[in-house]
């Protein structure tokens, strides 16, 4: 176990593993799935600082280690916000690393979205960086967003900067309660769609359909009239309901199906079709969710899935992450690290 | 293998018409945008299927020979710059729109598609596409993602990176494959890379692509313009400042200098006040809820910062009247000077202040008129230093003063290109902004997909890296290991 407390600390163990040719496994708050395991394992916790704070260009330089909790504190103290809704205790660079994003994702996208510039260092123990602290440039590969969900296996970020956005000043969560998948699938493409510009659009079970508005008081209150004009009866609340954001975890397999909207409702008939016992929540107006059932039923829902998105998104499980078996995958992991030692990843 | 040999097989494979061989006709397309890049290709293809577009690759790849893709041809950065042995793939007359989802408000589309056909085909649905670039009336969907091209609203709206969920692209190689689900929820499957976002962006070095799924968004209920004049940037910067300090997020915040704008009024009569010193231009959409207050704010702020004039439209024909001095800045130079370069540097925003004294003492210095239109709200400065070709050594001195700006650029923390890419025009600059370590990282990502260095080779990195055979690279996955 290594804690480094800086890049250049962090690649000296990198090139010392190299040497000795060990595998290599960051790790963050370790709140991460699959058991990944490591000969090194780099805990970055004591990287755990907010570096720049630039309020007036709204961007931010963190170290990989802070936890997102800690970032948000330090950024409100000048009324902003890093887009990106994940539990507290996540840190910044296992968020990266596993493209994790919360039900902000409908608006702001995930990390790579938001994610500026990045300092990595390569499984040879060469510290690189691309990108920048500008909101806008295009100058060379974008390798942040090659790292972005890539769960380690191409190298240990150990500092990222973000675009940031100004914190709103009212909230209002919308929960609908609906008849049936039907009604829900029709309720989530219509607020999905709308010009009243929800931040997030998500789904609890097949009868919970949540939206939140974001903004100023009086235009908050106001849309959030017209969308229930638009959508029938709702519950507004200025706080979150209990399940917001709250992804289905273990016991049991996670499944993430993503897919296009329109393909929302045959999405949901194909869970209820399996008849199992399952949890279903996720961010249905970004095209995703997260259904976690039983291992032993996991593997027909799969294929029905599959079945049902084809060729207009995707299905995989998250508690039994895969290596990319894509050619061209193949082929970047090769060239970042030919030996395969990163990322707890055979 | 010469090129001349691949002839007939590209005829076999487009159709004789659609292989040109004429030198003449050659030279038509011997540079984009960028016009003091020149370069006649040796052979040029027009491929009408994704299909013909890797065949082309395949026989350019199994001869060894070089091959660069080209959209419109409106980059300006020589992305596009044909290869004098090589073939240039020209993707024009791929331009079909194959469909339109509006429940799932996604499109595919081909890569020769324009821009601006693709907001037109769906604005009946209450839908538009976002990214905007100045070019959008001719500028090709497939060159945007080349270059990751921006525009005026993506301040708020984002790039083509931002927009783009799925790619089916031709790998050097000849093969073709789909990046991404289509969905563009992202990486994180955990047996995924982002391989859509490496690729976007990355100049055509790593492929041609030949359909593109695109997120379509929302057309928004209310949509404000409001220009501000002022007597000179430093004031117009104090507003753009106050605007982002009161948390508001406009879709695009301009502006222009004294120079600009005269020469804007010559080329367009936009009549923009006459005398400013610069001219801001703020463009606030969204729910109506919203935007009516927040344009209540910013003309406040505007007010304060010293406007001499403000007007403010919300009608499209109003709007399209404040922006037209704006979308023409660029050829609009050409009535004021015979020629110019347009610089593409970007800053911290609250580095703006700094960075146009520089440029103004950097232009006294030099004894070359420089006149700056920038994405305000994002740092990204297009100073055009205007020259006359017909002096001695004029175009030398402004390509120095050019330098200069990057450089202040450089200082200040930013970036040499926001959003018309390095292509061959700034690959002399890539080594102040990046180390070598950090060039060598990312052409590990140029290896995995073209080892042969044949793809658009040339452009982005001053130095080429070796792609020598990495151990393992080979390596046959055993098996069970494929879960762990």
């Amino acid at each position: 176990m290594v804690l480094p407390s800086s890049t250049e600390e962090a690649a000296e163990a990198l090139r010392s593993a190299a040497e000795r040719n060990l595998t290599v496994l960051p790790r963050g708050a370790g709140t991460g799935w699959g058991n990944p395991s490591g000969q090194v394992v780099v805990d970055m916790r004591k990287m755990d600082e907010v570096i720049e704070h630039a309020a007036g260009d709204l961007v931010a330089r963190v170290q990989a280690g802070a936890t997102m909790g800690h970032v948000a504190e330090v950024l409100a103290a000048a009324g902003q916000r890093l887009a990106l809704d994940v539990p507290p205790e996540v840190t910044v660079g296992g968020m990266i690393a596993t493209g994790t994003a919360g039900p902000l994702r409908f608006r702001y996208g995930s990390p790579r979205d938001l994610l500026l510039g990045i300092t990595v260092v390569r499984p040879d123990g060469v510290v690189a960086h691309s990108g920048g602290k500008v909101v806008k440039n295009v100058a060379g590969y974008d390798l942040g967003k090659l790292f972005a969900g890539s769960r380690g296996t191409l190298g240990l970020i150990t500092e990222a900067t973000f675009r940031l956005h100004p914190l709103p000043q009212a909230v209002a969560y919308l929960q609908f309660d609906v008849a049936d998948a039907a009604a829900a699938a029709s309720v989530v493409v219509t607020a999905a769609n709308s010009p009243l510009q929800p931040a997030a659009v998500e789904l609890d079970g097949d009868s919970t359909v949540g939206v939140l508005l974001e903004g100023s008081a009086a235009g908050v209150a106001e849309r959030a009239k017209h969308m229930t004009e638009l959508l029938g009866m709702a519950d507004v609340s200025a706080t979150p309901p209990p399940w917001w954001g709250r992804l289905p975890e273990p016991p049991g397999t996670v499944i993430r199906v993503s897919f296009w909207l329109s393909k929302l409702s045959d999405v949901l008939d194909a869970i209820a079709r399996s008849g199992a016992d399952c949890t279903v929540r996720g961010s249905a107006g970004a095209g995703l969710l997260h259904v976690c059932l039983d291992d032993a039923e996991a593997g027909v829902l799969v294929g029905a899935l599959r079945t049902v998105v084809a060729d207009r998104g995707s299905v995989a499980v998250l508690t039994e992450p895969a290596i990319p078996t894509d050619p061209l995958m193949r082929a970047v992991r090769d060239q970042f690290d030919p030996d395969h030692r990163m990322g707890g990843r055979a | 293998m010469r090129v001349e040999h691949l002839i007939p097989r590209l005829r076999a494979v487009c159709g004789k018409e659609n292989v040109i061989t004429d030198p003449l006709e050659l030279r038509t397309y011997e540079c984009d945008g960028l016009t003091s890049h020149r370069s006649i290709p040796a052979l040029v293809v027009l491929p009408g299927t994704a299909a013909e577009t890797a065949a082309i690759v395949k026989e350019c790849a199994e001869n060894g020979i070089p091959f660069v893709a080209r959209g419109s041809g409106t980059g300006l950065s020589g992305g596009a710059l044909p290869h004098e042995d090589g073939v240039l793939i020209v993707m024009s007359r791929m331009r079909k729109i194959l469909e339109i989802d509006p429940v799932s408000r996604r499109a595919v589309i081909e890569p020769g598609v324009t821009n601006l056909s693709v907001s037109n085909a769906v604005q009946h649905l209450g839908l538009f596409y976002a990214p905007d670039p100045s070019s959008q009336v001719v500028c090709s969907v497939g060159g945007n993602v080349a270059e990751n091209s921006g525009g005026a609203h993506c301040l708020k709206h984002g790039f083509t990176v931002h927009h783009v969920t799925g790619l089916q692209i031709v790998t050097p190689q000849g093969e073709l494959t789909w990046l991404g689900d289509g969905t563009g929820t992202g990486a994180g499957s955990g047996d995924d890379y982002d391989l859509i976002g490496a690729f976007t962006g990355s100049e055509g070095t790593l492929g041609i692509v030949t359909k593109i799924i695109v997120k379509l968004t929302t057309t928004p209920q209310a949509v404000h313009t409001l220009l501000a004049a002022y007597a000179t940037t430093a004031e117009g910067g104090k507003a753009v400042s106050d605007i982002i300090a009161a948390g508001i997020l406009p879709a695009a915040i301009e502006m222009m200098d004294a120079l600009s704008i005269h020469s804007a009024e010559a080329a367009v009569r936009c009549g923009y006040p006459e005398g400013a010193g610069a001219v801001l231009i703020v463009e606030l959409d969204g729910p109506a809820a919203e935007v009516e207050a927040e344009l209540a704010t910013v003309r406040t702020i505007c007010e304060k910062a010293g406007a001499t004039e403000i007007r403010a439209a919300d009608d499209p024909a109003q709007r399209a009247r404040i922006w037209a001095g704006r979308k023409s800045a660029f050829a609009a130079v050409g009535r004021i000077s015979p020629s110019f370069i347009v610089q593409d540097g970007v800053v911290p925003r609250t580095s703006l202040p700094a960075v146009l004294a520089r440029i103004a003492e950097l232009s006294k210095e030099a004894g070359i008129r420089v006149a700056n239109v920038f994405h305000a709200g994002d740092g990204n400065l297009h100073p055009l230093v205007l020259y006359d070709d017909a002096l001695p050594g004029e175009e030398a001195a402004a390509e120095v003063l050019s330098g200069a700006i990057l450089d202040a650029c450089l200082e200040q923390g930013g970036s040499i290109t926001g959003e018309h890419g390095v292509g061959v025009d700034k690959a002399r600059y890539m080594p102040k902004m990046f180390s070598a370590d950090d060039l060598d990282t990312m052409q590990l990502l140029r290896c995995a997909f073209d080892p042969a260095s044949l793809c658009n080779p040339g452009k982005i990195f001053p130095t080429p890296r070796l792609c020598g055979e990495v151990p393992g690279k080979h390596r046959p996955a055993p098996a069970g290991i494929e879960i762990f």
